[in-house]
């Protein structure tokens, strides 16, 4: 039996940055992925690295990513991009949120400032009119992030991680996996596989949470900023089954990325024209031109969310050598990087950069 | 205008104005759409300055001059959900609702990668025809066709008409192949006529079998071609090349709507019973989407399905032989025009298979399917979205191309957002 230091269970971005992590450690590594390599969250993602600052938690761990994100922003292939994030209010309620927002961001080291209306235009001139200003965080970034697995995946393999073309059916009580073509692996697991989460460790609950998007043909200079609302964080956090959010993303190909929708109980991975519609007729309340552009392409993607919003990053309770990275929801192309830092800390028994207690597994006792 | 038809058409081809015609034959409400301003669909296209051919004009005046029948040109299916489709046109989007469905999309040409195909001035076979047709200048133009099939001699019959300087027709089936496909065609008339008809029009014209266009070459444009004949390889200097090696099924709504399909060749086409229903209840299929089988058999099958959505079962009985022996016309086609294998050798590693993204063959080594290759390399990304590259690919053996989902072409946003209200029965 083939035994190693430690075995990742999926290479979407998160279990490639663990891969590439744990390599660099100089560990022994085993990567067990049966799909492409980002095939699953990943390749839907919209690969906006954010500062989300709904939650302190969430905050450090985005924000701590962020600082690692640095070392990906000339690698051609990342189609790193720092476009910043431009919030706009769209009522004076809206407005009223920025104070507390930039408060939050500032206490965590993240630059950001207020917009007024005048300069809203004039960074993205094609916003509807009548919005009462905005909050822009210049260093914020996007990616694509496929592209950025497969680099993370590679650069593991370049250091001598054991890369399997399977699923893996069965963990040991203490450690060791098997895989759907029944070999079996020795050594201390890491399963970072998403959605999936449940089927190889039942009692860490996690919920999908669909979500489309829409992608344009080629629009340059059309939009300038990652643009969102605030009332994002609403629609991100809510219990609703179901809610939209304006959420545009420029592309290096001056492709548009339009989002968001957000929803419980649906399975299938189909594009619901329905909610489609919602998301679109939201978007366009905010900028009237999309109405105009020609869409590609439309598609779905599950965000793996967790019983309280955070990741379980960490040793699974009761278990010696069995660890999680998982369950990062719509934030996990901006936490990959930090979480796999995280739990490779914490295998090789490092003090964490931050604080890991907010993503013990432990917390959830089922 | 009513939005909600008892049979709504999608395609207004042979197949499709004739679904049209003998639906309306019984008073049901049709609409017929096509992505075109004219109907007529690829074979009756209509050319700027003349008037179609008798047959295309019966067919034409027989479903658009019926009252029962509503005309939709220049309106693009996007989407579809149970009992209504999203279409657009110049207006913006809205929904159609219908109680009856024929499909009848036709097909489109089958582009293989070779060395060289990308340059400016190479296009498909039906490609330059639907130019010609379209008012595109050929006086002088010296023209190369190659690929397969009869299209080829179409094309060349066309591009003549419009003072092209035709070098010669390449046809990449074998001599023997062809003699016996000549032989087998009195059993069918009309296109023993129609052969002889394109024959004498491309008198003095080269056509020679078992040749393969190998490589286009040009600095800022196509100006001269490789052919790999019987004889040894051939370079001929052009100014344009037309190359297309058959038709491959435009399967993407139906397959959207969930219908069936099987295999036909490297290709799927939507699988129907006898009276052209689909695997989806209320849901047909006629032409060149059943399967490739050309004018005669889309007409035959577009009636059936006409009949079958209207309710008149004995309608669609009487037609059966007919259509049997057409369909008969479409195997010996297949069987005699099937493809060399070296024309699926012809790419090279550097060939650039995706047009829209530039992704050359190489980069598609060691992806088993579309999807892994779409997210590591973006080939099918386009904004054809693999409609050119995933048929190539999957007449050369690397995987198929992937599901259908709206949108089925690049449509404005606005259209993906209408509003579904209108498409209730008025
Ligand atoms: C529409 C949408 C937009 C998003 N936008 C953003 C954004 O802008 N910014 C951001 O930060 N985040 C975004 N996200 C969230 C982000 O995509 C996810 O949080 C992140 O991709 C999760 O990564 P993962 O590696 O945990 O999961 P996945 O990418 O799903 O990877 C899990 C992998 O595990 C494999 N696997 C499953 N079971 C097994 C098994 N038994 N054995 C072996 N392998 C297995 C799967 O094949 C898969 O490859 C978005 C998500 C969606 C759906
Ligand atoms: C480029 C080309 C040239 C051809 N030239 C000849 C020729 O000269 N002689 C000959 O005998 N045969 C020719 N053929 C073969 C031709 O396919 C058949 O002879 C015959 O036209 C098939 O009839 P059909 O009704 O099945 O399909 P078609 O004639 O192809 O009609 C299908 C129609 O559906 C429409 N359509 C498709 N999808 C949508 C959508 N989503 N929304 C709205 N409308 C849609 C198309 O615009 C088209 O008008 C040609 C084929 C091609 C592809």
């Amino acid at each position: 039996m083939k035994s190693y230091d430690l075995i990742v269970v999926g290479a979407g971005i998160v279990g490639a940055a663990c891969a590439d992590c744990a390599s660099e450690a100089g560990l022994r590594v085993a990567l067990v992925e049966p799909g492409p390599i980002g095939g699953g969250a990943t390749a839907a993602a919209m690969g906006h690295l954010v500062a989300m600052d709904d939650d302190p938690a969430e905050l450090a761990l985005a924000r701590y990513s962020l600082g690692l994100w640095q070392a990906m922003a000339d690698l051609p292939q990342a189609e790193y991009r720092r476009c910043g994030t431009l919030w706009v209010a769209a009522s004076e309620e809206d407005r009223a949120r920025i104070p507390a927002k930039l408060a939050r961001l500032d206490a965590a080291g993240v630059a950001a400032r207020a917009v007024d209306a005048r300069e809203l235009y004039r960074l993205e001139p094609a916003l509807v009119a009548g919005l009462a200003g905005g909050l822009l965080v210049p260093a914020d970034a996007v990616v694509f992030p496929p592209a950025v697995a497969r680099h993370l995946v590679e650069r593991a393999l370049r250091r001598g991680t054991a890369f399997y073309r399977s699923g893996a059916s069965h963990i040991g009580a203490a450690a060791g996996v098997r895989l759907h073509d029944h070999s079996e692996l020795s050594g201390p697991v890491l399963v970072a596989t998403g959605c999936a989460l449940p089927q190889l460790l039942p009692g860490l609950p996690l919920r999908p949470r669909k979500g489309h998007l829409a992608i344009t043909d080629r629009y340059p200079g059309t939009v300038h900023h990652q643009v969102l609302e605030l009332g994002y964080a609403d629609s991100a956090h809510g219990e609703a089954d179901s809610s939209v959010a304006f959420n545009v993303q420029p592309r290096p190909t001056g492709q548009i990325l339009i989002g968001s929708s957000r929803e419980y109980g649906a399975t299938t991975p189909e594009v619901s024209l329905p909610m489609v519609r919602r998301m679109l007729q939201r978007a366009f309340r905010f900028m009237p031109v999309l109405r105009q552009l020609d869409a590609l392409r439309l598609w779905t993607g599950f965000r793996p969310v967790s019983a309280d919003g955070q990741p379980y990053l960490g040793r699974v309770a009761g278990r010696r050598d069995v660890w999680v990275a998982a369950g990062h929801e719509g934030l996990g192309i901006t936490t990959s990087l930090g979480s796999a830092r995280l739990v490779v800390d914490l295998v090789l028994g490092r003090r964490p950069a931050i604080d890991p207690q907010p993503y013990d597994p432990a917390r959830v006792a089922r | 205008m009513r939005d909600g038809y008892d049979v709504l058409v999608v395609g207004a081809g042979p197949a499709g104005l004739a679904a049209a015609a003998a639906a309306a034959g019984h008073g049901a409400r049709v609409g017929l759409i096509d992505a075109q301003a004219g109907a007529g669909g690829q074979v009756w296209r209509r050319e700027v300055a003349r008037t179609g051919p008798a047959l295309a004009r019966r067919g034409i005046a027989a479903a658009l001059g019926h009252p029962g029948v509503a005309w939709l040109p220049q309106t693009q299916v996007v989407g579809a959900e149970a009992g209504a489709l999203l279409v657009e046109d110049p207006q913006g989007g809205r929904w159609l609702g219908y109680r009856a469905l024929v499909l009848a999309a036709g097909a489109r040409e089958l582009l293989l990668p070779f060395p060289g195909w990308t340059l400016p001035g190479v296009t498909g076979a039906g490609g330059l025809q639907a130019l010609a047709k379209q008012g595109w200048p050929l006086r002088g133009c010296r023209v190369v066709i190659a690929g397969s099939g009869p299209l080829l001699l179409a094309a060349a019959v066309t591009a003549r008409r419009h003072g092209a300087e035709l070098l010669g027709v390449y046809e990449q089936a074998g001599g023997e192949h062809l003699r016996r496909f000549a032989r087998g065609l009195w059993r069918w008339p009309g296109k023993a006529a129609q052969a002889a008809w394109m024959r004498a029009r491309l008198a003095g014209v080269p056509y020679r079998c078992g040749s393969v266009v190998r490589r286009a070459s040009g600095e800022a444009r196509v100006q001269a071609v490789e052919v790999d004949g019987p004889h040894g390889l051939q370079r001929i200097a052009c100014d344009l090349l037309a190359v297309g090696y058959g038709l491959l099924p435009n399967v993407e709504l139906a397959r959207l709507l969930g219908c069936a399909l099987r295999q036909s060749g490297a290709h799927p086409c939507v699988d129907t019973d006898s009276r052209q229903r689909t695997s989806v209840e209320g849901i047909y299929a006629a032409g060149e989407l059943c399967g490739i089988g050309g004018r005669d058999s889309a007409r035959l099958e577009g009636a059936i399905a006409g009949h079958a959505a209207a309710g008149d079962d004995a309608g669609a009985a009487r037609l059966q032989r007919p259509r049997r022996h057409a369909r008969r016309f479409a195997e010996r086609l297949d069987r005699h025009f099937a493809l060399d294998p070296r024309v699926r050798a012809l790419a090279e590693a550097d060939t650039v298979i995706c047009r829209c993204e530039d992704v050359p063959l190489s980069a598609l080594d060691g992806h088993a399917d579309a999807r892994s290759a779409r997210l590591a390399t973006r080939c099918g990304m386009g904004a054809c979205q693999g409609r050119i590259c995933g048929g190539a690919l999957a007449e050369l053996g690397r995987f198929p191309r992937d599901g259908s989902r709206p949108p089925l072409f690049p449509a404005r946003l606005s259209t993906l957002a209408a509003d579904p209200v209108s498409f209730r029965d008025p």
